[in-house]
């Protein structure tokens, strides 16, 4: 996880200089920094050699693109129909109450952010909540702060 | 024949525990005599994510459910004897089955697409071929390309993915174009909440659809495509790259593919999580490096689609039975299913139901097997209420149209769409208008906001709705709601905004003494809509046991030792962890 980062140039090197790699070029932008900076924006822009305007446009178009800096746990709680009708909202509750954020926040420490999905397509066990990678299955009301401790503890 | 240990690796698997499990049984089969050891798969998404992790024994097919590591030694011991009866499942009489087919979620299963997932090893070339891959592409490419076209149109295949046009058409307005540059495309950006087959069927047997995808590709006469596929979809990217770097490696794709003289390639784009980019013109711009909004229909994109150029896109699933019709011919394909729908379609059965998870069956199939033998009811003894077909661009069906034979126009004709396949299943604690609100709010909130009518009128629907759920609701809401229902659907550019009204209007039709009782009443009748229902404690049931006072997040719940407990309605935050957590059904929904 403290791997050194790479620099925004190594990022861009690896796509060749065409529009239609702008979404991957974020993607990776995004993956590795956890948002996209004004700094990044323009490095884009330059690369491609299209407006700031339109990587901009990309950037708040795209759910899976964020102008603000995520926190190292991205909890996502899955609010597709299945998990709707199983309770996700009361989940959903109950992980703001723990976490003291609303959804699309991130806590002042930087460590997790909250998100909404709709459908992960693991609607076999809705309702779920996954933690970066890890997924939680068949939620019960009150297990939220045990599934954010377990997070905690894996990369501890 | 060397024995053969299946272990189911899908997500819902993996979320299981499933790669513990693979482990443990390397690690246990490492003591076996070399002569017996059994060779250990990994496979795809067997649809019964619920009873994972699944383990699979053949050739004697008996299957194990909800195994875990230290059930390993017992099921390796027991290779040459008796199955291990705890591991099986029960049926709905209680008996252990052993076989698959004697299961009831898959007895009346018919697999043309899932055919080889769960059975074969995605990510091991040799095993799609022994299976039976790549013989579709071998005969194809020794045909016309308009012979596979003609066999296409002959086998009734109409596209998976929501729309149901008929796949051999749309080639053969493609192929009719002369272009230098064509693009063929794979649609497997699922966005449907409640939708999983796509995942399953790229996770579980990437070479199918590849190979689908290459026929499309020399029927059409292109040569080069891109799959188009969820960023979230982290295993089926994985599988699939693996599928395209083993079909270059091995002369499936690349130039002069099987000395045919045919060339293709293609890659992976990954998806920007916008529900919009599943829309055919949105999904192009996408590709080319725009943000992903919809064009207007008149421009086909047979003639002008991505870059311009003559494009196909097809939906996974669709592409996953093109191997299929090639190989077993287009009357084997059209005996199966309807008159106007043909073949199989996959579910993800969901929601409400005893057995979830994802299943192929023929089309014609009534809901009434799919949730009461397949999918064996509802759960504890609640009453079903409706099922939702389509996703957030269908409707619901109610409880008097379970008889229904589902296909594209069936549906259709009752106000609903097959969509890509998903079916929520809803009992009697489901709030019909809070589901219409709740799929109002997802549409708003994935409406590009390119035209007028979806971007303003489903911000109006869902303000109504949100409104009548608090219990502010007026009778002439539901007039209003009708008229900006008719709008939207008439005026938006895209499937979107056409089909977005559909969840409103089918409650509205099917179900209008909810919306009532929410306007008139002040009540929810489902107990679902916080504005409108408060927690009781029924005091002769309380045994003062606290549970509640503990879980309670806002001390809203009191009481005093050997007393019934009291919640204070003021405080009362509506979360329902008082009620999920009573051992003794003493806290009611009023």
């Amino acid at each position: 996880m403290n791997d050194k980062k790479r620099s925004i140039e190594e990022i861009l090197i690896t796509f060749p200089s065409a529009k239609r790699f702008s979404l991957a070029i974020l993607q990776e932008v995004q993956k590795e920094y956890k948002y996209i900076s004004p700094d990044n924006l323009k490095a884009i822009s330059n690369y491609l050699a299209i407006p700031i305007s339109d990587i901009f446009s990309m950037a708040t178009y795209y759910k899976s693109l964020s102008l603000e800096k995520k926190g190292e746990f991205i909890i996502k709680v899955c609010d597709g129909t299945a998990c709707h009708i199983r309770g996700s909202l009361s989940v959903l509750d109950e992980v703001k109450r723990a976490l003291n954020i609303n959804e699309g926040e991130t806590t002042p420490d930087g460590l997790f952010s909250l998100e909404i999905v709709n459908c992960v397509g693991a609607c076999a066990m809705a309702p779920v909540v996954i933690c970066n990678q890890d997924y939680f299955g068949n939620v019960k009301l009150g297990k939220a702060k045990e599934i954010i401790n377990s997070c905690v503890k894996a990369v501890d | 024949m060397t024995k053969k240990i299946l272990v189911c690796c899908g997500t819902g698997c993996l979320a299981n525990g499933s790669q513990a499990l693979v482990d443990q049984f390397y690690l246990e089969t490492k003591k076996l005599d070399v002569n017996i050891i059994p060779q250990i798969k990994e496979t795809g998404c067997n649809g019964f994510c619920e009873n994972g992790p699944m383990v699979t024994i053949v050739p004697a097919h008996i299957t194990y459910y909800k195994v875990q590591p230290k059930d390993v030694s017992d099921i390796l011991e027991s290779l040459d004897k008796e199955p291990v009866t705890r591991l099986l499942y029960k049926d709905d009489s209680g008996k252990p089955v052993t076989s698959k087919e004697e299961n009831p979620f898959y007895a009346l299963q018919h697999k043309i697409v899932l055919r080889n997932t769960g059975v074969i090893d995605p990510s091991c070339f040799n095993d799609y071929l022994e299976a039976g891959g790549y013989v579709g592409l071998t005969k194809a490419l020794a045909m016309e390309p308009i012979k596979i076209i003609e066999e296409v149109e002959k086998s009734g295949l109409r596209g998976r993915g929501g729309g149901g046009f008929s796949t051999g058409l749309k080639w053969r307005s493609c192929h009719e174009i002369t272009g230098e540059f064509k693009y063929m495309l794979c649609n497997g950006d699922e966005g449907d909440p409640g939708a999983f087959m796509d995942r399953s069927i790229m996770e579980g047997d990437p070479h199918s659809v590849l190979e689908g995808l290459i026929i499309g590709a020399y029927a059409i006469g292109s040569h080069y495509g891109f799959l188009y596929i969820r960023d979230e979809y982290g295993l089926a990217l994985k599988h699939m790259q693996k599928a395209i770097d083993d079909a270059k490696a091995n002369g499936y794709l690349g130039n002069n593919i099987l000395g045919s003289g045919f060339n293709f390639s293609c890659e992976i784009v990954r998806g920007g999580g916008a529900f919009v980019c599943g829309e055919s013109s949105a999904l192009m711009a996408s590709i080319e490096g725009r943000v992903g909004e919809p064009r207007v229909k008149y421009i086909r994109s047979v003639e002008k689609g991505l870059f311009d150029s003559p494009t196909v896109l097809s939906n996974v699933e669709s592409l996953a039975n093109i191997p299929y019709i090639m190989t077993n011919g287009a009357e084997n394909f059209a005996s199966i299913g309807t008159k106007g729908s043909k073949g199989t379609k996959v579910f993800s059965l969901v929601g409400n139901v005893n057995r979830t998870g994802l299943i192929e069956v023929p089309m014609g199939i009534t809901l009434r097997q799919l949730i009461f033998q397949i999918g064996g009811g509802i759960p504890n003894g609640k009453k079903f209420k409706a099922a939702q077909t389509g996703g957030p661009s269908g409707g619901c069906i109610p409880e008097e149209l379970l008889d229904l034979e589902i296909d594209f126009d069936s549906l259709k004709e009752k106000g609903s769409i097959m969509g890509s396949g998903g079916i929520i299943v809803m009992d009697e604690n489901t709030c019909m208008v809070e589901l219409a609100r709740y799929y109002m709010k997802f549409l708003t909130e994935e409406s590009c906001g390119k035209c007028t009518p979806c971007r303003e009128g489903l911000r109006a629907m869902l303000d109504i709705l949100t409104r009548i759920c608090e219990g502010k609701g007026e009778l002439s809401d539901l007039d209003l709601l009708e008229e900006l229902a008719y709008v939207t659907s008439e005026a938006s550019l895209c499937e979107l905004g056409k089909t977005a009204p559909n969840p409103v209007l089918s409650s509205l039709k099917y179900f209008r003494d909810e919306y009532l009782a929410h306007i008139v009443d002040k009540r929810c009748p489902a107990g679902v809509c916080p504005k409108l229902i408060k927690y009781e404690i029924i005091p002769d049931k309380c045994k003062f046991c606290g549970l509640c006072v503990k879980v309670c997040p806002v001390e809203a719940i009191t009481g005093k030792p050997k007393t019934p407990y009291i919640i204070n309605q003021n405080k009362c935050i509506r979360c329902g962890n008082c009620k999920s957590t009573c051992a003794f059904e003493a806290i009611y929904v009023e």
